[in-house]
């Protein structure tokens, strides 16, 4: 067995040593390349293009290759993160006769928000505009293409960054869908996003992350509000989240809560989800510092240090008060975890990340378990109670913990008032956003409700929304 | 000819099972149910939601013998399934008025 193991070693030896040498003699053998020529090879690998041409390459427009294929991956990893990520967690989460109801509606969504990106929605939130909402030059994707579009990004190219915002503008809408599962119509959940992404999101998105939106404190210096949010606790996780309670509000509670059963029926899949959704979260997170570099770095380690910590506290929490740990627990701490990182991930240390992530796991765990029932609200799978709650947080804690020795572009335009007085711009921001989800999510409900109705009748909705609304079950045993 | 019919917790079942076949008793009819008697049920919890599970899932076994096997019967049941603790389970013993084999059509114990 020794013996083996120390022919295995020498044999690897062996082969690494090979190139290696081979290597050494070539480079030896070879005349001393000239600057002129290193500078060619050098633009030759980000056109990608002959290195031993020689001949200089334009790279003035032309996206790096290793930033646009990581924005690439990055928007993959985030679409994941609602296919199937979100729509199996919620999945699991509900009675048999709505699983598929809800992972309908997540494709639904994911579809409505990809048309209208393509139509206005991109146009809207990244063209330059007002304040509070973005001019119409990008319309139906027209001058999107590959050339990097420097308002947001030198190496990217505008298409990816346009196909990598187009995922939050996927998770956003299907977050709310978590509050009012298992008894909202199919119709009424589209054209409820459409309106919603009109009246709550574009806005939102362009004040916060447009080039000269108004709460855009990092890359606008004549923001209104100066404001950060890395990588969406306003944009996604407020959004959705209080839109999530005033459409549970609006739409009442399910037929028979909260004194009828309604076990989930499969922690199992839950689990799955939440962990595609954690995977997922490193691309919505580290893809936000727009580029494999050492923001993305220190994004990934808060990202991680922030859901691992979030989801033992509520672990925690639940053995404290009921002394068991359950598998919906670590699952729930977990997303509290990821969502309050979000605005924070880029801005904030390992030290922050990890007090971070004891909030995220604790404080939405009493507003879950403690303070819904006293209020009374079917939030069905607890849309608000996670995503808005610890995103809101978020959003706050971003302006007392974000720190320019972490992320130098914060002293750009905000190296004033990072450290001091950015706290109070981003209750400011909250206060906006909260608003406009409030009021947005509102007048959305109430045109879908007159125009096409939002709930299914009682005796469909004791049936179950997938065979009377998809015709189909999700378990034939 | 008697009918038992014998609930039992599930884990009891092989051993019920093989102390029936030593008396030779031929064949038996077992079914997965829920119920409830003074066995409490449990509670499960969902994100603060409490659910009390009162049915539990127990074994109906279902047994047809002649007269003179039915004393051994039960003690053979009793012995094999008893714990001592709560939820054991519970044996009923109706009258069969007849038994038919439907290959053979033979009817009385000659068919059980």
């Amino acid at each position: 067995m020794k013996a083996a193991t120390l022919g295995f070693i020498l044999c690897a030896v062996i082969a690494l040593g090979a190139p290696v040498r081979g290597f050494a003699q070539a480079a030896a053998a070879a005349p001393t390349p000239t600057v002129e020529q290193r500078l060619s090879a050098v633009e030759a690998y980000i056109a990608n293009s002959d290195p031993r041409a020689g001949v200089p390459v334009n790279t003035i427009g032309v996206p790096g290759p290793g930033h646009n294929g990581f924005i690439m991956v990055a928007a993959a990893l985030i679409l994941f993160m609602t296919l199937p990520g979100l729509a199996l967690s919620y999945a699991g989460l509900v009675r048999r006769k709505n699983v598929l109801s809800v992972l309908a509606q997540t494709f639904g969504i994911a579809g409505v928000a990809t048309i209208l990106w393509w139509a206005v929605g991109y146009s809207l939130v990244f063209a330059p505009g007002k304040p509070w909402i973005g001019g119409l030059q990008y319309a139906w994707l027209n001058h999107v293409g590959p050339a990097p579009n420097t308002d947001y990004s030198f190496w990217v190219s505008h298409n990816i960054f346009c196909m990598f915002e187009l995922m939050f503008s996927i998770i956003t809408p299907a977050i709310i869908i978590g509050a009012t599962a298992e008894r909202m119509r199919y119709a009424a959940v589209i054209w409820f996003t459409a309106l919603w992404l009109f009246l709550v999101y574009y806005p939102v998105a362009h004040m916060m992350w447009g080039v000269d939106g108004a709460m855009n404190g990092l890359n606008n210096p004549n923001a209104i509000i100066k404001s950060i949010d890395f990588a969406g606790g306003t944009v996604v996780h407020m959004t959705s989240g209080w839109s999530s309670l005033i459409l549970c509000i609006v739409l009442g509670h399910r037929a028979g809560y909260p004194k009828e059963r309604m076990p989930p029926n499969s922690i199992v899949l839950c689990m799955v989800g939440t962990c595609i959704l954690w995977v997922g979260w490193y691309g919505f997170n580290c893809g936000s510092a727009m580029g494999a570099d050492g923001i993305a770095s220190n994004a990934f380690l808060t990202t991680t240090l922030s859901a691992a910590v979030g989801s033992a506290a509520w672990a925690f929490a639940e053995w404290i008060y009921s002394k068991k740990s359950s598998v919906l627990g670590f699952c729930s701490g977990a997303i509290g975890g990821l969502v309050i990182m979000s605005p924070n991930c880029g801005y904030v240390g390992a030290t922050s990340a990890v007090i971070l992530g004891l909030i995220g796991g604790i404080v939405p765990y009493f507003v879950v378990v403690k303070l819904k029932p006293i209020l009374g609200y079917d939030d069905a799978l607890d849309a608000f109670g996670v995503h808005a709650v610890s995103g809101t947080i978020g959003v706050l804690a971003a302006g007392f913990m974000a720190k320019t020795e972490i992320n130098p572009r914060l002293a750009l335009h905000l190296g004033g008032i990072v450290g001091h007085t950015l706290w109070l711009s981003q209750i400011e921001a909250i206060l906006v956003v909260t608003l406009i989800s409030i009021a947005g999510s509102f007048i959305a409900a109430f045109i879908v409700r007159i125009f096409v109705g939002l709930r299914p009748n009682r005796e469909q909705e004791s049936i179950g929304l997938d065979l009377v609304e998809h015709g189909e079950e999700g378990y034939i045993l | 000819m008697k009918k038992i019919e014998a609930i039992i917790k599930p884990f009891k079942l092989e051993e019920v099972k093989d102390a029936l076949s030593e008396l030779g008793i031929e064949g038996m009819t077992v079914t997965e149910v829920k119920g409830f008697g003074r066995q409490k049920g449990h509670t499960e919890i969902y994100r603060g939601s409490e659910y009390t599970v009162d049915f539990l899932p127990k074994i109906k076994l279902e047994v047809v013998l002649a007269d003179s096997l039915m004393d051994s019967a039960v003690k053979a049941i009793i012995n094999s399934a008893k714990t001592g603790k709560i939820g054991d389970g519970k044996i009923f013993i109706l009258d069969v008025d007849e038994a038919i084999r439907i290959r053979t059509e033979e009817t009385g114990e000659k068919a059980v």
